[in-house]
């Protein structure tokens, strides 16, 4: 199979599924001639025109909104964000439009939107344009959030979202769109809400999505060294969530780390917790849960500091060694 | 003050002559009865809708526009049935104007499983997707925004549909106003923009939250031709809407109509008019646009005094069925609560 990078895997999904659907189409601030900020929808334009290329000007109220009317008149709208920061100047179409439009309007508005959303830190960007801010919308009944961690799984995700009749909020982790993996020729989807076994292991279960799946996987490569055998789960859609597979993993293992980049207070990590303390898999713990997140802090600038703000491959080594030897 | 503007001349001329602004604008007498019967018809279902709250039949709030049932008739005539509505939460005229089904209407208001919204919205929320009525707005002016996207969606489709979108004053301040406008502008989007301004938002009164009014000149200021019309002049308001759809429909862009009008009552139910005098609410309903538009159509001898009383029995039963219907149809299943979530 071919190598390809997150970001073309990205595209590729786009491009493709507008070549397939005249519905679909595309809407952001600098998407057109300069091809996005992160270069992902370069080339849509001179293939599709302005007709389906919505070059906006920088009012993502309006640009949320928007995807929101065109997709219950039956189109489509695949709406980027430059920075999932700057959701937080869209949250009305978010909270009280996209997600409520079909259930207060009595099930007879249909929402099909794509709302994509570069997050994450590592770039130097400081507060306002590195946040992972995913749990705000797992909160939200009749949002959709998906967050993958491999080019594979960005297009067939992609491609699901897109077809998807519900508003489904896409995150893309900055770091990665320079990531490679394989990705075969020609369609194919992967269902939202099915999570997927990164790592097959026995001693420890991790669930963990985005640049933070390569991080641990890093870091089970080195414990396994120790003799300690990681497993990781990586949900790849937080809405809906997979929690059998997770809770099975832990049935398997008997130990949970849970670790994100979002900010640990009220993170997504107490989410995960909670559901396997009330399923059958609280009787097979042999640890207590635990979870690396984000301080809680906003993401600084300096570089020793943004890194020290979330985890790193040596903290979640650091975090398998204790919850293992029981040294929590 | 600065510059601000406290009046401004009407960009309409008042209407006199019943029968010569007709025969200007194309209109039949059965249209002037519509529009006269529209009005009745939304002031008595407001009328019964407040009578059934205060029997404790109504479970949520509501927001009445009783002294601007004018620019609902008006813009209802102007509109096809084929252009999309985004209305807002004092918008029950504008349903009944774009031929609702007054009975779902009531169910609605009631929680009823037969209502618009299957008892899931309630008065503020009332929509009819497939009659291309996209719903109604509790988030003041949240539908300017949205309006854009389905003007794109009409053109990547290429129909000769419009958006109508229908916001307040107050809704005019909010930063939305001017994402929404300058993007229909630079598209020329097919968005028919209708400013409701009825003096107060909730007890704002407009004047003094507002820089510069009337707020046709901040649509002017982003490239939309934008007018400020009387919103109590039922044939000003269809002259002026019915040329705004057909300047959108032209492939022209986005239009700007600013009807001036009066919300006679008060916010919702909670509110004791406490920031406004009786002297200027009794001084707007001496300018009550039923009474008005009766008048002219008494002096044209479009209508007699036996046809309005006709009109008002019709009305009255209307809504008496709409009240039956309402009361005799099924709540909701509780078992269906988390239904609708996701399609």
């Amino acid at each position: 199979m071919p190598e390809i990078t997150l970001r073309q895997a990205i595209h590729d999904a786009i491009i493709e599924e507008m070549r397939r659907d005249s519905t679909v189409f595309i809407m952001g601030e600098d998407i057109g001639a300069y091809g996005g900020a992160f270069g992902v929808t370069a080339g849509i334009l001179e293939e599709f025109g302005t007709e389906r290329v919505w070059e906006t000007p920088i009012s993502e109220e309006t640009i949320v909104d928007s995807a929101v009317g065109a997709a219950m008149v039956g189109m489509r709208p695949v709406a980027e964000l430059m920075f999932m920061d700057f959701m937080g100047v869209a949250m009305d179409p978010l909270i009280n439009q996209a997600a409520k439009a079909r259930y207060m309007f009595g099930g007879k508005a249909t929402i099909p939107m794509v709302l994509r959303m570069p997050n994450g830190s590592g770039t130097g960007a400081a507060a306002q344009h590195s946040q992972s801010l995913e749990t705000i919308l797992m909160h939200i009944p009749g949002l959709k959030v998906v967050a993958p961690s491999t080019p594979y799984d960005a297009k067939g995700l992609l491609l699901s979202a897109i077809r998807d009749p519900n508003p489904v909020c896409f995150l893309e982790h900055k770091l990665l769109y320079k990531s490679k993996g394989e990705v075969p020729d020609g369609e194919y989807t992967i269902p939202l809400g099915v999570a997927d076994v990164k790592r097959e292991g026995t001693d420890l279960t991790i669930v963990t999505s985005e640049i933070m799946v390569h991080k641990s996987l890093s870091a089970a490569e080195e414990v396994i060294k120790e003799g300690i055998s990681v497993e990781i789960i990586d949900p790849r859609t937080l809405q809906p969530l997979d929690v059998d597979t997770i809770t099975q993993s832990v049935m398997k293992t008997g130990r949970l780390l849970v670790v994100h980049e979002a900010v640990k207070t009220a993170g997504w990590a107490g989410e995960i917790m909670a559901s396997v303390s009330e399923s059958p898999a609280w009787d097979y713990l042999d640890a207590p849960m635990r979870r690396l997140a984000g301080l809680d802090v906003p993401i600084p600038y300096n570089r020793l500091l943004e890194r020290a703000s979330v985890p790193q491959e040596e903290d979640i080594i650091r975090e398998i060694r204790a919850i293992v030897n029981n040294q929590y | 003050m600065g510059t601000k503007k406290i009046r401004a001349e009407y960009d309409n001329e008042e209407t006199t002559d019943v029968f010569q602004k007709a025969e200007a604008l194309g209109l039949s007498k059965p249209d002037l009865v519509w529009m006269y019967e529209v009005m009745v018809e939304t002031r008595h279902f407001e009328e019964m809708a407040t009578t059934l709250y205060g029997l404790g039949k109504v479970h949520g709030t509501m927001h009445l526009s009783i002294g601007q049932e004018a620019v609902a008739a008006g813009t209802g005539l102007a509109r096809k049935a084929s252009d999309y509505l985004l209305n807002h939460h004092r918008g029950h005229g504008h349903f009944i104007a774009s031929g609702a089904d007054v009975n779902k209407m009531m169910a609605e208001f009631l929680g009823k499983d037969t209502g618009f919204c299957r008892g899931r919205g309630g008065s503020m929320h009332i929509a009819d997707v497939s009659a291309n009525i996209l719903g109604a707005q509790g988030i003041v002016g949240a539908q300017m925004g949205i309006a854009p996207g389905v003007g794109m969606a009409i053109k990547m489709k290429k129909t000769d549909q419009i958006a109508l979108v229908i916001f307040g004053d107050g809704a005019a301040n909010r930063g939305v106003f001017q994402e929404s406008l300058n993007m229909s502008s630079i598209w020329d989007l097919p968005v028919v923009y209708l400013c409701e301004n009825n003096h107060y938002g909730m007890s704002a009164e407009v004047e003094r939250v507002s820089g510069k009014v009337p707020f046709r000149d901040r649509a002017e200021a982003l490239g939309v031709p934008g007018y400020f019309i009387d919103g109590n002049d039922v044939l000003a308001v269809y002259e002026f809407m019915k040329n705004a759809f057909d300047h959108a429909r032209s492939g022209a862009g986005p239009v700007f109509v600013e009807t001036e009008t009066y919300r006679i009552l008060g916010h919702s139910k909670s509110d004791r008019n406490l920031y406004r005098s009786k002297e200027e609410i009794n001084n707007w309903k001496e300018k009550d646009p039923i009474q008005r538009f009766k008048k002219l159509l008494l002096e044209g001898d479009v209508i007699t005094e036996d046809q309005i009383e006709d009109i008002e029995k019709k009305m009255t039963k209307v809504i008496d069925d709409a009240v039956t219907f309402a009361e005799n149809s099924p709540e909701p299943n509780i078992e269906d609560v988390t239904e609708y979530v996701y399609a």
